[in-house]
């Protein structure tokens, strides 16, 4: 190949069924060009692709999520397909049994829809509207730490600590979302405050 | 890791010690398969079990969980009886010139200091000799008889190969292979890569296991050179993400330290965060804590922030404890003093260790809230599911928020790999029904209490009030905004300290990276570290660019690594005292007279002189250490501990049970077990086909493997009258699960100090909710224990008993 195309390039310009001739016009050698003449167009043509991530262990593979529709753009998008990145340097476009079937961790049937509360005692969630739910935990965790927060220790010397409510962050989360996890618990106080790191 | 997946393609040898990367981290492992194609590396794999990367290796050896201290002393003795040392690089770029003080003394399985009635040592002794100006005393000829190398030399001369057999139940043969291969990694033109992961982490003694291969990688050279490194393969995607950024009790960003009630204002605390040079001309890069100090603190607080009111320190808990780990957590919890829980994508109900202990606590709760895309055990730790989850419902009076979020496919930003490469990456599907980002969630919870406590007042409002919330949209801040952030920028124009006429960055700009930042409060930044990521360049976390001139593995144009886009640390020690690299076909930095130049980001100031300043520029020695100093609870050198359920004692000292100083709570001493009522040495892992307790909610992964077993071998089976695919009960001192067993020659038993000891496998994919089988985790099972450094519990040694039995009531058999 005489011409700088990265190798997902490679596979998309000759899957997505580029005519011969303007594979040779892109300055393809002829018996490439032939071959690439000879493959069907791609199924997943009219996807939006998307570059991501394997959300499980920490190689963090890249992906490429294909999707009918474009979130992006506003759009109702669903997965159709995911499949490693080529062009990723670690995987090189490889994926191991977890990674292959990421369409189904996000389609799995008990995927999360509503915001749900158990009241105590009781056997069963039943569904509210995010303000409940968010108003609820307000004000739960502000009648907590007003009744608990230590501002100041046996010598009088100001600790500001929250031992009452404890937080467990998300490790699989984003860095941004950490960050403004990190604000947010650390503001309030919250000492008992730990990750899967130290698991 | 030190290094990268990328870079393990260009090791002479790879050590998986503590890991099983073949099942745990597949398409990283790939680098492994290169490199043994390509260069025809080797493989060796020491585990208790014949794993699927154990079928892969040139040599495998067994050993029993939790003495790996014992078998790595023993191969560090191996190195230095045999004369298999790196030399030059152990005596220039180590502590091993360094005097230690006389105080200081190992015997009968302790050092000095030690306090049984506190379980802790008194660690002043460990450390160097002082002179009049403040440095330590080397010996650069290594003959002082209480040089580092010499007290290394005397430490590791009882772990010889007979002893290591006797304490790991490796036979003689075996180790003496393993250490000869080793040992040739001497050789400057020869590297070894150490691959770890849990293994490592999850026992009492989890810091020295690591402690342990570093030191034989720096004897042998192999650190800061390509295809060597300390290379930790981490577990969760952003894993790394979370621990740099100081989502843990003892920790704000950046690796600085939360403060401590003995330091009750900003001049105490950095007080003992000088970092003085310990040898003359070094780095010791901490020096500049104070700058990412306080630009951290205008990160959270902007003009709240000021230098009269110390940067708003005030504004800081202070620790009494050492950390409020989950395990002390949950200790509270279960004594009744903690009443709200928030779990965030985190399922405790099967990640910590004494379910039993984790269900009491959670049931003690006033309010539970979890965030997850998936239903979680722990969202429903109060339902009944038969012997799967047997709680009585009715009588928990733990209110119960389960709240939907997005997950990788729906959402934005990066992930930070155990390369430490920040990736960005881009959000593909419509979230279903109602979920939504984290971000989201974390600042509708900010703000609607923000506004109760302007409304109403309350406790201490002033951290909320002013902590700094400067997004486009306060209630659904964008992940550029908060990379940016994290990233820092100016707050005035900054001014060249030579030229003040001159302005470097000016206000409002992003910096560079952390070396702009300014100890003034005129720049802020979320973690030092990581600053760099998005700066007036734009994202660098988004960059594609996979060249990879010379097939280093460096990638340097693709995304972001910490620091500074640096993809292996240490790499000045990849070239000699002249600068010039210890094996020319791998060069990786190299001195050209003025500079360092070469394929990667010299970890070293760029004209930095290769002979004045050392490569370990963030210790205050200029040097890596094979004596930690005190800087580690239990012990400044590694010494075998048993775990503290083990089936036989410590051949050292017969009377001391696991970690001296390991983390346990009095209410959980009376549930450890012996090994006359528990005899079988029992472990955990995880399988290919399983991501934690996630892939049983997707159908491919639990039809590949679709329900609980254990692992035992065909002698355990054979002598307790266990089928393969029959029913076993296997319980602790604390808990009881049922499984299928897998009766395997991959576990076979050992000899350990004249005793046969059995293996016991468990794996840990399997709960009751999901789409696979309803099953058992080994936290059922597993004891209360904390590392006595990190306070990790302990999941890889622990005691079970095991016979056979009938399916589990609920079991679809
Ligand atoms: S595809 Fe497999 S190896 Fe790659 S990140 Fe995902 S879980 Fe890890």
């Amino acid at each position: 190949m005489n011409m700088e195309l990265s190798r997902r390039g490679f596979l998309k310009a000759t899957g997505a069924g580029v005519a011969a001739t303007s594979l040779g016009a892109m300055g393809f050698g002829a018996a490439e060009a032939a071959v690439a003449a000879h493959v069907r167009p791609m199924k997943l043509a009219n996807t939006t692709e998307t570059r991501n991530t394997c959300p499980y262990c920490s190689v963090a593979c890249g992906i490429i999520i294909y999707s009918k529709g474009d979130v992006r753009k506003g759009e109702q998008a669903d997965v159709v397909h995911i499949e490693g990145d080529a062009d990723h340097p670690t995987n090189l476009g490889t994926l191991c049994p977890k990674g292959a079937a990421l369409k189904d961790f996000v389609q799995a049937p008990t995927r999360l829809k509503h915001p749900m509360i158990r009241k105590p005692g009781s056997d069963k969630f039943e569904q509210v509207s995010w303000d409940v739910a968010l108003d609820r935990i307000a004000r739960l965790m502000k009648d907590d730490r007003d009744a608990n927060f230590l501002a100041a220790n046996a010598d009088g010397l100001a600790v500001n600590r929250w031992t009452t409510t404890g937080m467990l962050a998300a490790s699989a989360t984003t860095n941004e979302t950490a960050w403004t996890t990190f604000k947010v618990a650390k503001a309030l106080g919250i000492v008992g405050f730990d990750n899967q790191a130290r698991v | 890791m030190t290094n990268a997946w990328t870079d393990i393609k260009n090791t002479d040898l790879v050590v998986v010690m503590g890991g099983n990367a073949a099942e745990a981290h597949p398409c990283g492992f790939k680098w492994v398969t290169e490199a043994k194609a390509h260069r025809g590396a080797k493989l060796i794999v020491v585990d208790p079990r014949y794993t699927r990367t154990a079928s892969v290796s040139d040599f495998y050896a067994p050993i029993r969980q939790g003495t790996d201290i014992a078998f790595l002393n023993g191969v560090i003795n191996y190195c230095i009886q045999n004369n298999k040392v790196q030399w030059e690089y152990t005596k220039a770029y180590t502590n091993a010139s360094f005097i230690v003080q006389d105080g200081f003394a190992y015997s009968d399985g302790l050092f000095s200091g030690y306090d049984e009635d506190k379980r802790d040592y008194d660690r002043s002794s460990w450390d160097y000799v002082m002179d009049e100006d403040g440095f330590a005393r080397t010996d650069p000829t290594l003959q002082h008889p209480r040089c580092v190398w010499n007290l290394l030399k005397e430490h590791v001369s009882a772990y010889t190969p007979e002893m290591v057999e006797r304490i790991c139940g490796t036979p003689r043969d075996k180790f003496l292979k393993v250490a000869e291969m080793i040992s040739e990694c001497s050789s400057p033109t020869k590297t070894m890569t150490s691959m770890y992961a849990l293994g490592w982490t999850q026992h009492s003694h989890g810091a020295q296991n690591i402690r342990a291969m570093a030191m034989l990688q720096l004897i042998l050279g192999n650190i800061g050179v390509r295809g060597g490194g300390m290379n930790a393969l981490r577990g969760h995607s952003n894993i790394q993400g979370l621990t740099d950024l100081g989502l843990m009790s003892h920790l704000l960003t950046g690796y600085l330290n939360m403060p401590t009630e003995k330091e009750p204002d900003f001049e105490t605390y950095m007080s003992s965060r000088q970092f003085r040079p310990l040898r003359p001309g070094q780095t010791s890069y901490w020096q500049n804590y104070r700058k990412f100090m306080v630009s951290f603190m205008k990160a959270m607080y902007g003009d709240a922030a000021t230098a009269e009111n110390g940067w708003a320190y005030h504004y800081l808990s202070k620790l009494d404890v050492p950390a409020y780990d989950v395990l002390r957590v949950f200790e509270m919890m279960n004594a009744g003093h903690v009443n709200g829980y928030i779990c965030q994508g985190f399922n405790p109900l099967l990640a910590f260790p004494n379910r039993g202990k984790v269900v009491a606590g959670l049931s003690k709760l006033k309010f539970l809230i979890t965030m997850d895309p998936l239903d979680t055990e722990t969202a429903r730790f109060w339902e009944n599911h038969g012997e799967f989850n047997d709680v009585d419902t009715a009588s928990i009076q733990t209110e119960v928020i389960q709240l939907p979020t997005r997950c990788f496919a729906e959402d934005q930003g990066s992930l930070t790999n155990s390369g430490r490469w920040l990736q960005w990456f881009w959000p593909a599907a419509t979230a279903p029904g109602e979920a939504r980002a984290d971000t989201w969630i974390m600042a509708q919870i900010f703000l609607r209490m923000r506004e109760l406590y302007r409304k109403e007042g309350g406790a201490f409002p002033d951290p909320l009030l002013n902590l700094s919330w400067e997004y486009h949209d306060p209630g659904d801040p964008e992940p550029e905004e908060l990379a940016k952030e994290i990233n820092g920028r100016a707050l005035r124009d900054l001014t060249d300290p030579n030229d003040p006429s001159k302005v470097l960055v000016p206000a409002g700009k992003q910096v560079l990276n952390f070396s702009q930042l300014r100890d003034d409060g005129s720049t802020m930044c979320g973690c030092w570290i990581y600053s760099g990521n998005f700066n007036e360049n734009g994202n660098n976390m988004a960059r594609r660019d996979n060249h990879d001139p010379d097939n280093t593995g460096a990638y340097l144009g693709w995304t972001f690594a910490w620091p500074l886009n640096r993809r292996t640390l240490y790499n000045r020690a990849s070239a000699d005292l002249n600068g010039k690299p210890w094996d020319p076909s791998r060069k990786l930095m190299e001195w050209d007279g003025t500079k360092w130049t070469g394929y990667d980001v010299p970890d070293i100031a760029p004209n930095a002189k290769p002979q004045d300043v050392m490569p370990f520029i963030m210790n205050q020695e200029g040097v890596s250490r094979l004596f930690t100093r005190g800087l580690l609870r239990d012990g400044p050198f590694p010494a075998h501990m048993e775990p503290f359920e083990s089936p036989v004692q410590n051949v050292f000292n017969r009377k001391m049970r696991g970690n001296p100083v390991g983390r346990i709570f009095e209410s959980d001493i009376s549930q450890f077990g012996n090994s006359d009522e528990f005899p079988y040495a029992a472990t955990s892992y995880r399988l290919t086909e399983h991501f934690h307790y996630w892939t049983k909610h997707n159908r491919v992964n639990a039809s590949l493997q679709p329900e609980f077993f254990v692992e035992l071998s065909e002698e355990l089976a054979a002598e307790k009258g266990i089928k393969a695919g029959g029913w076993v009960r296997v319980w602790s001192k604390r808990g009881s699960v049922k499984a299928k067993a897998v009766v395997t020659k991959r576990i076979r038993p050992l000899i350990c100090d004249g005793k046969t000891v059995h293996v016991i496998g468990i794996p840990l994919h399997w709960g009751f909710t999901g789409t696979a089988k309803k099953g058992f985790g080994p936290n059922s099972l597993t004891p209360f224990v904390g590392e006595a450094n990190i306070e990790t519990p302990g999941y890889k040694a622990f005691l079970v008993n095991i016979e056979p039995s009938t399916a589990p009531g609920g079991a679809v058999a």
